[in-house]
């Protein structure tokens, strides 16, 4: 299988998306079809040799054919992130192998039962591949997002997630704000808890499967509740944890 | 790698760890990653057990009780995750595979071993892998209880391969006669994992399986 080789991808297009992400797309000279919720891994070479390797969850939707789209968090002093950031220009490549993963993914076959995504901060990423799997796939699987960030600003997605649920009843966006509040906010405002969990699960006609992404507390904290007080069956429950140390 | 790109203007941001060899594509850290692919599993002490099965001369099963009873060691060591992350100098005690494997006397066709955990993760090793003070059940980390989601109240902890092959909330070895590939070596992770070969994926494993007997 050749789908793991290194390839050297072509930088297409920047795309700021908060003051610390930025999506960078790659045209892929070997292009392979990714399943919503794999990743890549993205490795870096200094003119001495040195190497750095880095995954990152792919964004861009697999009808998106010939590219790929990492959003990728600013992290301090990150090495990757930060070159990615600052070094990286129009028409540079980058090289990257994948796609990998075969646990965090989800496909939208017709067959597709309701949806329970829970993001935390970047780990919105993944997640929104999914969506823009499902919407591309014109499916109308209940779905909920429940997305935790600390302030309006940091909000990855925030316009295509607000068109998205409003075009469409079977999609609801939930929201919860941490530190700073949108202005006029009436939504949730506090770190994800069980009665939070239990309110958007109960949006959903039918257990869901379940894709739980962000940092590690967060993860442990939906990933148990989920699984304990609220009775999904543990094995409808996928995580991945983000942080400046998984990323 | 063998061509000459080059990130223009991309250079090592962080130095070199002092007095320790990093693997090719691994960055020290100096926290604790989890990564798991499910809920964690929560398992109280009284409740787990743990046993060698398959192809043994004597089936093995520990109580918690039972098992701490067994002569335990102090092991510190590097880890290397899958993930790119190497954690230098960790500090374990546990129970060596030896004197489990030793009770258990595995029978001539045995050669490799199913990891069996709590929650249904699985993985694959060698037997001569966890040989000769290779690997250790762990039961404390830094001094302390496991902690759940590190795997406790028990994990196998084989530091010379990714730790993805360090099975958390171990419940069982398996000896068998064959290689069969785990959870996720059947998502198209390496059968085998050396860090310092850069085996992640199985595609990676081509070079070993040129280089067996």
């Amino acid at each position: 299988m050749s789908g793991l080789a290194w390839q050297l991808g072509t930088v297409v297009a920047i795309t700021p998306e908060t003051p610390r992400a930025k999506t960078f797309t790659l045209r892929l000279p070997h292009w392979q079809q990714h399943r919503a919720g794999q990743h890549y891994t993205l490795r870096l070479t200094a003119p001495d040799g040195y190497q750095a390797q880095r995954s990152y969850s792919i964004a861009s939707p697999p009808e998106q054919t010939g590219e790929v789209a990492f959003t990728v968090e600013l992290i301090d002093e990150g090495e990757v992130s930060g070159y990615l950031f600052e070094g990286v220009q129009l028409g540079d490549q980058l090289e990257v192998r994948g796609p990998i993963g075969g646990y965090f993914a989800w496909d939208a076959t017709p067959q597709a039962g309701p949806l329970l995504l829970v993001a935390g901060g970047s780990g919105i990423v993944p997640l929104m591949c999914m969506l823009r799997h499902r919407q591309r796939s014109g499916l109308r699987n209940p779905t909920v997002l429940l997305y935790s960030s600390r302030t309006p600003e940091e909000v990855i997605y925030q316009q295509e997630l607000t068109a998205m649920a409003q075009a469409d009843p079977s999609f609801s966006l939930q929201q919860t704000f941490t530190r700073q509040l949108p202005a006029g906010w009436a939504g949730y405002q506090r770190r994800l808890d069980e009665a939070m969990l239990g309110e958007v699960l109960g949006l959903l006609p039918a257990a869901p499967q379940c894709f739980i992404c962000g940092p590690t507390g967060l993860v442990e904290s939906a990933a148990s509740t989920l699984a304990g007080p609220l009775g999904l069956p543990a094995s409808a429950i996928h995580t991945e944890r983000f942080g400046p140390s998984g990323t | 790698m063998q061509n000459s790109f080059f990130n223009r203007g991309f250079q090592r941001k962080r130095p070199a760890p002092t007095g320790h060899v990093l693997p090719p594509g691994q960055y020290e850290t100096q926290d604790f990653p989890v990564l798991s692919a499910g809920p964690t599993p929560r398992i109280k002490p009284a409740q787990w057990s743990f046993g060698l099965t398959g192809l043994v001369q004597t089936p093995q099963q520990w109580n918690w009780q039972q098992f701490n009873h067994l002569p335990q060691q102090d092991f510190t060591v590097d880890i290397h995750c899958v993930t790119q992350w190497s954690k230098f100098g960790t500090v374990w005690r546990g129970v060596s595979l030896d004197t489990l494997l030793d009770a258990a006397q595995p029978t001539a066709e045995a050669s490799h071993l199913m990891a069996h955990c709590y929650g249904g993760y699985t993985t694959n090793l060698p037997l001569t892998d966890l040989r000769d003070g290779k690997a250790f059940i762990g039961l404390l980390y830094d001094g302390q209880p496991l902690a759940p989601e590190h795997g406790g109240p028990a994990r196998l902890v084989v530091p010379h391969l990714y730790f993805w092959k360090s099975a958390k909330w171990i419940q069982r070895l398996e000896l068998l006669s064959e290689d069969a590939p785990g959870f996720w070596e059947r998502a198209g992770y390496s059968m085998y994992g050396d860090p310092w070969k850069e085996q992640r994926y199985r595609d990676d494993d081509e070079d070993l399986a040129a280089q067996a007997p």
